[in-house]
């Protein structure tokens, strides 16, 4: 088969298919379809809660499906020591941000769903930057730690409008109206500066894990082998071991809504993407909120956005143009288009020259010819 | 009969010109001029251009810029850097969209349109304040739902949330100040910078939101793949605010 032939989306299906099979996930299949409620009880877990919903002929409310990990989860069941790890390839269907109407959106991705340790972290975290790179070499992907953060919060200043306006400003690398929000809430300079190190340091994993050891000192269990700290730089240690395991950075930006999220959360970005293309993380609050005790880690990607690496366009749609008219015997035209595809080229027999037409060569087997 | 076949080469003749994504072991394709250029968006105006003073000011010049043209994009190949003037409230569009990999906009726009973009910097510039104001009669004693016009239909509806009061919006794209006077309105939710347009409309500030001025911003991704020329600017202008 020819993959030229195929749209990056499709590449990227085929390629991360066998990537995820290879460690044993199983693919999962789903219909478009799914009852309305699941999404109307978990409207804040989805990008958009526009949904395009439609009753059934037995008069069921139904959706045509927003997000695959709600349906995944409904699927399962929670056993000691048993791992639920499945992929998929689905479109979803939302209101985009942009257009404000309702567009199909291809997504990819694999949920780890069950009795998860830090083994299954470092697989999913692993999977994540492999797939990307699989895409293209140009990747970054930014891992940080809801459970830190919020762990963080809690100690600084234990206040719920505090801590959703604090995540907002890290989410933003806002250094300025950080500093502010803690002046406004009495916050001494040293515990202020305890919080502007998740803004301030970023990048490199090492660099990153010296910055929190120096500001939090021995607090929350920096520097030691235990906390939330410790699970940072556990995991940081597994993906060492990755040969692209410099494009795997820290970056406290990225943040997940912490009424679903838990513990790691990561984002992939592709070099010439304007924004993530990745996006996973621990969710199992999520389970919990679905009456599941199981833990759960997973990503999606957001294929669609590969159009935006497609910028140089081709200049023909064709190699050969073949004109013919009444009096060219079909057998020759025939005849003729065979001997230039078993070559090659591709070709398209017309009757008449198009309007705009985007060709590299002509071949024109009218007796009449063609006016030039 | 078949005439003998005509064949015209198509003057454009070069290949197939797919830029596609590089997946491993395909060949990768050549980084867009767009990638390589460090591209800048500043708001048109007398704001863009104290901005872009301390841009200069910190080593990022484009003498272009100052010609007198009505061209709007300007470049130092030298430098890498490409800059563009754009309507105010557009910068961040650009920069989110990833058009531009930095930008300047108000705090307004972005509190209004909550793009997804890094905030770095606050510059310090064009500082006025987000109020509300209304006829120095008015006195809002919430016994009925309070008509508000203004052009920060989000900014308003946050704060009026956020208080727990029950507002009509009406979005106006200009000339706010006129609502009240004519009863489109009780109160207006805008920009005062000295005060005056109010007070010559017979109008005050009831109460002061948040104050404004311009930022430093960064689109998201950009920041990953340019991280040390957006450091290094930031840095070069937040030095300048220290003085």
């Amino acid at each position: 088969m020819d993959e030229s032939l195929l749209k990056s989306e499709e590449k990227a299906v085929l390629a991360l298919r066998a990537l995820y099979r290879k460690y044993g996930y199983l693919p999962f299949r789903m219909s478009k379809f799914e009852e309305y409620e699941l999404y109307m009880r978990n409207k804040d877990f989805l990008v958009s809660d526009r949904i395009i919903a439609f009753n059934d002929t037995n008069g069921r409310l139904l959706a045509l499906k927003p997000d695959v990990t709600l349906s995944i989860i409904k699927s399962g069941e929670d056993r000691p020591g048993f791992k639920q790890k499945v992929y998929y390839n689905e479109n979803v269907y939302r209101v985009s941000e942009s257009t404000r109407q309702y567009k199909e959106i291809l997504q990819a991705g694999l949920e780890c769903i069950g009795d998860i340790d830090l083994y299954d972290i470092y697989e999913v975290t692993a999977l994540a930057a492999e797939s990307l790179s699989l895409i293209s070499e140009a990747f970054v992907l930014e891992i940080s730690h809801l459970g830190l953060l919020s762990a963080a919060f809690d100690k600084i200043c234990p206040d719920k409008a505090f801590a959703d306006k604090a995540l907002r400003f890290i989410s933003e690398k806002n250094l300025h109206d950080l500093r502010e929000l803690c002046r406004q809430h009495g916050i001494g300079e040293r515990q202020c500066s305890m919080l502007e190190v998740f803004v301030t340091a970023y990048g490199e994993r090492e660099k990153v894990m010296a910055a929190l050891d120096a500001a939090w000192a021995h607090d929350l269990g920096a520097g030691t082998e235990e906390g939330p700290f410790e699970e940072l730089r556990a995991l940081s240690r597994l993906l060492d071991a990755l040969p692209f395991s410099d494009r795997i950075r820290f970056d406290f930006s990225v943040v997940n809504n912490m009424n679903y999220y838990n513990g790691f959360v990561f984002k992939g970005f592709l070099e010439g993407i304007s924004g993530g293309i990745l996006a996973g993380g621990q969710y199992d609050k999520m389970m919990a909120r679905m009456e599941r005790s199981s833990g759960a880690v997973g990503f999606a990607i957001y294929l669609d956005l590969l159009e935006q690496l497609r910028q140089e366009r081709s200049e023909y749609d064709v190699d050969v143009l073949l004109v013919y008219d009444s009096s060219t015997a079909s057998e020759a035209v025939a005849e003729k288009v065979r001997e230039l595809v078993a070559a090659g080229r591709t070709v398209t027999a017309q009757r008449m020259i198009p309007e705009k037409p985007r060709y590299k060569e002509l071949l024109d087997l009218r007796s009449e010819g063609a006016p030039e | 009969m078949i005439c003998a076949a005509r064949v015209h080469r198509n003057e454009k003749g070069k290949e197939r010109g797919w830029r596609d994504v590089s997946f491993a072991g395909e060949k990768r394709n050549q980084e867009g001029d767009r990638r390589a250029m460090l591209n800048i968006a500043l708001p048109k105006g007398r704001l863009g251009e104290r901005v872009y003073a301390m841009f200069e000011a910190a080593g990022y010049e484009c003498p272009a810029i100052k010609e007198n043209s009505r061209k709007l994009i300007f470049e130092n190949e030298v430098k890498g850097l490409r800059y563009f003037w754009v309507k105010p409230s557009d910068v961040s569009i650009y920069v989110e969209r990833g058009a531009a990999d930095m930008g300047v906009a108000g705090k307004d726009i972005l509190l209004e349109y909550e793009p997804d973009v890094y905030e770095l910097l606050d510059l310090g510039l064009g500082k006025c304040r987000m109020a509300v104001a209304g006829p120095k009669d008015f006195y809002d004693d919430g016994s009925r739902t309070l008509r508000v016009a203004t052009k920060f239909t989000n900014i308003a509806s946050g704060y009026y949330g956020g208080i727990g009061r029950d507002i009509d919006v009406i979005k106006l794209n200009g000339s706010i100040e006129i609502a009240p006077i004519l009863g489109l309105s009780d109160v207006i939710v805008d920009i005062v910078e000295t005060g005056s347009t109010l007070k010559e409309n017979n109008l005050e500030v009831k109460t002061e939101i948040l104050p404004i001025s311009a930022r430093l911003i960064a689109n998201k991704a950009a920041f990953k793949f340019k991280t040390g020329r957006i450091e290094s600017i930031a840095e070069g202008l937040r030095r300048q605010l220290a003085f």
